[in-house]
């Protein structure tokens, strides 16, 4: 009777797992088969006839979609590169040396991580068409490196302030300037969290999409996800839905390969502020 | 010195967690030396970020706020007058005009509200379950957890343009699994149809961020104790008494910063509705409102004063969930 009892439990659990795992995977599985020519004419919706490479061609014939990926590339490191440089030596003063306002400024870290995009959307146009940064893939690095600035402060400070503290004070002692502190002592030590919160940061940057679709203005200039959004056909009713999912698989799959590299990594960056602020 | 004390404070404190032996105390009078030197290369480092926030966050968002107050729009966005609250509210000849006598307008609060709610009561539900299947010990755990970061992972606008595909009218494969179930009796145009639209717009929010819920939940529930977990099983308590008398009270802060992160995170919505369903106004929401007006229409005077009470709302919550938990941000207590 027990074993009977363990044997629905594991299979109600098997059960589970598999549902999980079809609906997580099953959108994209779809959008896969789809790109190589399943649902189209009459073929089945589930399975292509045969590994069609004529959507991707046609994606990448038809429009910049090439210039678009490096636009995006582009912007996504820079923007993991800046933001990178400037949250760790401001975390470092956050995590490392007290002083007054620290807290308060540490909220107003936070803050900036909750505003709504279309908050800032109308002052930063202006700023942007100030600095003469429209329709440049400078607005975007602008925009996305502030926007990532929150939560990678927020996730350094966290990890820095794990470092044990006499490292530091020996270090002190010896006469080392902060700079040194950091390049010399933290760096080794903090790169862990330099991955995930860069990768946050790449992940962020290559799927934002309401600042890309208003500062950009010409095709050449357009990131991924904007390009993505542009296809489209004869009219409403005829969505290239083809050529939509080979570009949907082609900028996902780059994200995925880092998802499953990096597994670790991101959910600790996702879960370090969170648990542990 | 205020500065000064307050540091030494902190490092006794500190120190006093440790043993505070003799060579100890010699290294503290040598920091505190140093100390105000050291703060004030902590504001040098500091400079750039605030430098970066102030200059693209916290200046466009005073200009919106102002601009919410002008009349300007796209083609004069350099010469405006100053409007008051006419962008909000005015009475002009028997008629009240404004954001607030907007029927569309009230329309998208209760669209983005209603969405917030149903969305993140549904995942965090979800989210929980599949954290507590990831919790359990079974070959392929990692796989598992691998595969719900794609969701996660994938563009917001890929993800909408997935789930349109998936979910067309003719050759959507949900529409020909629930007919071939025979759930369903004819073919059902979920992101046009006002009765499924907002319903469709929870369902792919739901599979795109419960992966967020879940490894926050995961998280919490690898920090528990192991030891009354043993104690419980040892009396013979029912698992499910258990997750409810034991797991949950003990998971429900982490739980609790989730739920707000994400509602922050739904209430200011944009790319999935507007690529889902476009300028519908079954599906309006306050980001697509604000951003209608502001670029579509060109109004930004109009635009960034709906912009200004959706950043109010998120504010206000903000504000209303660090005072009703006094968020200890200090990390004087968590280490």
């Amino acid at each position: 009777m027990r074993t009977f009892k363990l044997r629905t439990g594991q299979a109600l659990f098997a059960l589970a797992v598999l549902v999980l795992l079809i609906y997580t995977i099953f959108p994209f599985y779809i959008a896969i088969a789809t790109s190589f020519g399943a649902g189209s004419g009459d073929g089945s919706l589930y399975l292509p006839e045969s590994f069609d490479f004529g959507n991707y061609v046609s994606v990448f014939k038809e429009q910049p979609f090439f210039h678009n990926i490096l636009n995006s590339a582009l912007v996504s490191f820079a923007t993991v590169a800046i933001s990178l440089l400037i949250a760790v030596t401001a975390s470092y003063a956050l995590a490392r040396v007290h002083f007054r306002g620290r807290t308060t400024l540490l909220l107003t870290v936070l803050g900036v991580s909750m505003f709504p995009q279309v908050a800032v959307l109308s002052g930063m146009f202006e700023l942007i068409r100030m600095l003469g940064l429209y329709n440049n893939l400078g607005s975007l690095v602008l925009s996305y490196t502030v926007f990532s600035l929150p939560f990678s402060v927020w996730i350094l400070t966290t990890f820095m302030r794990g470092i044990p503290k006499d490292l530091e004070e020996a270090a002190i002692v010896d006469g080392a300037t902060p700079w040194q502190i950091i390049t010399r002592i933290f760096m080794p030590v903090l790169w862990p969290a330099m991955v995930t919160t860069g990768l946050l940061a790449f992940i962020g940057a290559w799927n934002e999409f309401m600042f890309a679709i208003t500062f950009i203005l010409s095709n050449d200039n357009r990131t991924v996800p904007v390009a993505i959004s542009m296809i489209s056909g004869g009219s409403q009713y005829e969505m290239p839905w083809g050529p939509i999912m080979a570009a949907s698989v082609v900028v996902t799959v780059p994200l995925i390969a880092l998802v499953l590299i990096f597994q670790r990594k991101i959910v600790e960056g996702l879960t370090a502020g969170a648990v542990k602020g | 010195m205020d500065i000064t004390s307050t540091t030494a404070q902190g490092a006794t404190s500190d120190a006093g967690k440790r043993s505070p032996g003799p060579a100890r105390q010699g290294a503290r009078a040598q920091l505190s030396g140093l100390s105000r030197q050291r703060i004030r290369t902590a504001w040098l480092f500091l400079l750039p970020m605030i430098a970066g926030l102030g200059f693209v966050a916290g200046w466009p968002l005073a200009r919106t706020i102002y601009l919410g107050f002008t009349d300007a729009t796209l083609s004069s966005i350099d010469s405006y007058a100053f409007i008051g609250f006419e962008n909000y509210l005015v009475y002009d000849n028997g008629e009240w005009y404004g954001l607030l006598a907007d029927g569309l307008w009230w329309k998208s609060v209760w669209n983005t509200l209603y969405i917030t709610v149903l969305s993140v009561s549904i995942e965090t539900v979800l989210g929980v379950l599949v954290a507590l299947i990831l919790h359990a010990k079974f070959p392929g755990r990692g796989l598992l957890r691998a595969a719900i970061l794609i969701p996660w992972a994938i563009p917001t606008v890929v993800s909408a343009k997935m789930w349109g595909w998936m979910l067309h009218d003719q050759f959507g494969v949900i529409n020909d699994l629930l007919l071939k179930l025979h759930l369903i009796s004819e073919p059902i145009a979920w992101t046009v149809d006002p009765s499924t639209v907002l319903g469709t717009i929870i369902a792919v929010d739901v599979w795109k961020t419960t992966p967020f819920m879940a490894l926050l939940t995961l998280a919490a529930l690898q920090m528990l104790p192991k030891d009354c977990y043993e104690a419980a099983r040892v009396d013979g308590i029912h698992p499910v008494k258990v997750f409810f008398k034991v797991t949950l009270p003990l998971i429900k802060p982490a739980l609790v910063v989730a739920v707000v992160f994400r509602m922050l995170d739904a209430l200011r919505i944009f790319d999935l509705v507007y690529i889902l369903t476009s300028n519908s106004e079954d599906t309006i929401v306050m980001s697509v409102y604000a951003r209608q007006a502001l670029i579509d229409f060109q109004q930004i005077g109009y635009g960034s004063a709906a912009s200004t009470l959706l950043f109010l709302l998120v504010f206000g919550l903000t504000l209303a969930y660090i005072f009703a938990t006094r968020l200890k941000l200090d990390g004087s207590g968590d280490h």
